[in-house]
């Protein structure tokens, strides 16, 4: 193959892609397994331009040729969309409703959760998952979080979140068995939250 | 104890290995064979591994066979399981087969047909006798069959492409939607399938159970009245598109037998009257697994022309749901697995209710 | 891993295949299926599946699923019937051994990940455990409707009233629910799902468990999960609540009254005698002193602890 690609300035991915994927998954898996508590990941990569590492590990474990990214105004730029595409081989979409995942730097600008894909009843799995990256995932206001994966509740202080988010999150949520899946990214460390959690403040 | 015959360490396991591979080699004092006479000259065999095991490679179907005794359902699992981790390098152009160089072709729906009909290497007309003389290695000459005067022409027209001015045949149009081909090694198969779901499906699917099914189509399960519009063998080349050199480049030729069907439609309060098709394609000299093909193609189509769906050979979740034999082979193989929890588990119910049956009637008997 | 094919006289395919023998985007696709199942528990999420080297229906689903979650760090366990000295659950271990060179255990609690077929441990498992059921038939619905586009219709909308009417029948046939393994449950309120073949005496077992179950079917070509801490209720009526299997034998080896026993015909006459399925919590009960009551003939006894099981056909 004869490649065209320009890789000047080109941030590295993983050091070692199948291990550092592999390990970057699990704690993933923990994250949707043990919901609202923080999951730092180990394996390193350099954050790139405004994406944090978290950010950046996600995509290159879960993104590929099959799955179209949306980038939101914040993280949507040449050095991003360079990154991924030689890592990931990801195809870009404009529209958000057509994301696979939608990676969002600045959440106080993002679209409201009704325009991503809350997918359909016959098909819930082909929803959006939004990788949401907040200043802190902590030290916001707290919110009761129930559901599969939390033993009785657990309060969850994400910082830097719009102000309509759990209002928008509470319809989410009652879309269920459809409706996105959120993941909260911070530095190193995420916190997932799936549509089967709801979320009281 | 027949207890034991359930557990076994590693031990066991590789003691049976060592059978298979005693097995395999049977006599040593015979020699054994190479994959390369496998290839040359179980030429067949391999056409129906490599069909089947979705992988165009002749020394690697030889040596599956090799392998597995000669057993195809084996062969075929161990291509597709090799396969299953090769990385996709490119998806090709689609096939014309239009310009294939033609071995064989063969329409039965006109007596004579533009570039005539030709007969090809078959066994069509041969007597099945069995010939004895083939019990000894006789070191005579190659056999060599007489070759024409003149080469056939490259670009052969469709037997029946002079009737389908006239509209009296279906006519062949792209997918109105441009969406991507659907790969059935990548993605489950969804229901309702579309096309290319289908004939991925029974392109992989079991020579046998397909032949079967197209049978009852025949034969009274079924609406098919086909005609071979055309069946074909040859060579065609694979082309892709590299994005980034702008044109088609040629990667090789393969050989395939294509056959389409062309079934009776009696029309419909939209449509007239028409020939419809059905379409069947396979590697290599697999020409009963094409037609095959085809027939069933014709009839999973049957929602499409308004045709009522009755049986079995119509019904699209049990035609393809049934069709791969590493599924089905698999599936019916691991009953030989333990099964003692679950057996345990309907025994005790098995008592429970005769116990409770006992006791009915002894307290019926007591009461009477 | 896979190097371009030598010419055709001397050509080599004996390149190594990738860690867990999966290569990368098939592992990403089973992973994104893996997250979607425990955002929707009970969901069967169609996955492409992958021919695996072992056949459909000997554990290929489950086979994928570790495949896509392990890492050189995890000790894997694997059990058939329970037992992890069972013929498919050694060569399971074996290919795992081989392919990602992991650290394998018959202990519960030192394992990472457990690969099952047809049981839950009696061990209860714990958070940071997975356990990875190997599943022959997804569909709770099957029996009832054969066709998939329907059964999906009617997880779509929750339309389960078909499977109770199942189950009356059976009460008006038997006096009971005749289904003793694959009992349906309803997980997180919301899907009727398979707990695969584990005997309904394990299904209490999978609700509000701390461990991930992971359920994977690669012939049927999907992937289900009940996350920890998930509700999990097996179908049941008011005037016929679910009951577990109970044994009026205990263990003859270890004593326990708490397991899943397996009955062991000792001779042509009859003669049996009832052990644990689970062979690593009876072996961990007699390790401890816990010794069963049975006073038959001390040989026999001999002939069913692991150590001494014979390993199938040598000769011809």
């Amino acid at each position: 193959m004869i490649s065209v690609l320009d890789t000047a300035g080109l941030e590295p991915g993983f050091a070692n892609p199948v291990f550092d994927s592999q390990d970057t998954f699990r704690r993933v898996l923990d994250a949707y397994a043990y919901v609202g508590r923080p999951q730092t990941l180990v394996s390193a990569t350099a954050a790139v331009g405004p994406l944090d590492p978290a950010t950046a590990a996600v995509c290159l474990t879960l993104a590929d040729c099959e799955t179209p990214v949306w980038l939101d105004s914040r993280s949507n730029l040449p050095s991003v969309r360079k990154y991924l595409g030689f890592h990931c081989g990801v195809p870009f979409v404009d529209s958000v409703e057509r994301s696979t995942f939608a990676i969002v730097a600045n959440p106080m600008t993002m679209p409201r959760l009704a325009e991503f894909n809350p997918g359909t009843e016959l098909e819930p799995q082909v929803s959006t998952t939004i990788v949401v990256q907040v200043p802190s995932l902590n030290g916001g206001p707290p919110v009761r979080w129930r559901g599969p994966g939390i033993q009785r509740e657990v309060s969850v202080d994400v910082d830097g979140l719009a102000s309509w988010f759990w209002e928008d999150w509470e319809l989410n949520h009652e879309l269920y068995p459809s409706g996105v899946d959120v993941l909260f990214t911070s530095g190193n460390a995420i916190i997932a939250l799936p549509r089967s959690i709801s979320g009281e403040i | 104890m027949a207890y034991v015959a359930v557990k076994g360490g590693e031990e066991a396991i590789l003691n049976s290995h060592g059978l298979v591979a005693e097995d395999r080699r049977g006599d040593p004092a015979v020699p054994e064979l190479t994959v390369r006479q496998i290839a040359e000259q179980f030429g067949l065999a391999v056409d129906r591994v490599m069909c089947e095991g979705s992988v165009y490679d002749r020394e690697l179907a030889a040596l599956a066979l090799k392998q597995a005794q000669g057993d195809a359902v084996e062969a075929i699992f161990l291509l597709r399981a090799f396969r299953t981790t090769l990385p996709r390098l490119a998806v090709s152009n689609a096939l014309d087969t239009a310009r294939m160089a033609i071995q064989r072709r063969v329409s039965a729906t006109f007596k004579d047909i533009p570039g005539g009909q030709i007969l090809g290497s078959t066994y069509e007309y041969t007597h099945r006798l069995l010939d004895f003389d083939h019990l000894d290695i006789v070191d005579c000459d190659m056999p060599k069959a007489k070759v024409a005067d003149d080469p056939l022409d490259p670009t052969f027209p469709r037997a029946f492409d002079s009737i389908s001015d006239e509209d009296l045949i279906e006519a062949e149009l792209p997918e109105p939607d441009q969406s991507p081909v659907f790969d059935l090694t990548r993605d489950p198969l969804a229901m309702p399938a579309g096309r290319d779901q289908r004939l991925q499906n029974l392109a992989r699917g079991d020579e046998g159970f397909v032949v079967g099914l197209a049978y009852s189509a025949l034969r009274g399960y079924g609406a098919a009245h086909p005609y071979v519009g055309e069946t074909r063998v040859g060579d065609v080349t694979i082309e892709i598109l590299p994005e980034e050199l702008g044109f088609s480049v040629s990667i090789g030729d393969i050989i395939v037998t294509e056959c389409q069907m062309l079934d009776f439609f009696g029309g419909s309060e939209d449509e007239p009257a028409r020939f419809t098709r059905g379409y069947g394609l396979s590697f290599g000299k697999s020409e009963r697994k094409a037609m095959a093909m085809a027939i069933v193609d014709r009839s999973l189509r049957c929602r499409e022309y308004g045709e009522e769906a009755k049986y079995p050979v119509q019904d699209e979740e049990f035609v393809l749901s049934h069709t791969d034999n590493l599924e089905a082979a698999g599936f019916v193989s691991h009953l030989t697995l333990p099964h003692y929890v679950d057996f345990q588990g309907d025994l005790q119910f098995i008592r429970q209710l005769r116990e409770e049956h006992n006791r009915r009637r002894s307290s019926k008997e007591a009461a009477e | 891993m896979t190097g371009p094919h030598d010419n055709a006289a001397g050509r080599s395919f004996r390149q190594p295949y990738n860690f867990a023998y999966l290569d990368e985007q098939s592992k990403r696709m089973i992973r994104r299926c893996i997250l979607k199942s425990m955002a929707v528990p009970g969901l069967q999420v169609p996955f492409g599946s992958r021919e695996m080297p072992l056949a459909y229906g000997w554990g290929t689903g489950g086979i994928q699923v570790t495949a896509s979650v392990i890492g050189p760090n995890d000790t894997l366990k694997v059990i058939d019937q329970g037992a992890d000295d069972a013929t498919n659950a050694v060569s399971i271990r074996r290919f795992f051994k081989r392919v990602a060179g992991i650290a394998t255990t018959e202990i519960t609690e030192a394992a990472t990940i457990i690969q099952t077929r047809h049981r839950v441990p009696e061990t209860p498992l714990k958070e940071g455990q997975i356990i990875v059921y190997q599943v022959p038939s997804p569909e709770p619905l099957r029996r009832l409707e054969p066709r998939d586009s329907e059964t999906r219709k009617m997880h779509a909308y929750a339309e389960y009233g078909l499977m109770s009417v199942e189950l009356y029948e059976d009460i008006a046939r038997f006096g009971h629910i005749a289904t003793t393994n694959s009992y349906p449950v309803m997980t997180n309120g919301r899907y009727l799902m398979s707990p695969s073949p584990i005997p309904k005496f394990d299904n209490p077992k999978i609700a509000n468990n701390p461990a991930i179950q992971l359920f994977g079917a690669g012939r049927e070509k999907r992937i289900y999960a009940v996350p920890p801490y998930t509700q999990v209720q097996s179908l049941d009526f008011e005037d016929h609540p679910f009951r577990v299997q109970r044994w009026r034998q205990c263990c003859s080896l270890c004593g326990a009254t708490d397991s899943y026993l397996d009955e062991i015909v000792m001779s042509d006459k009859g003669r049996r005698m009832f052990v644990c399925s689970d062979t690593d919590y009876c072996t961990t009960r007699r390790n401890h002193g816990h010794l069963g009551p049975d006073r038959g003939d001390p040989a026999d006894i001999e002939l069913l602890l692991p150590s001494k099981i014979a390993t199938g056909s040598e000769s011809r």
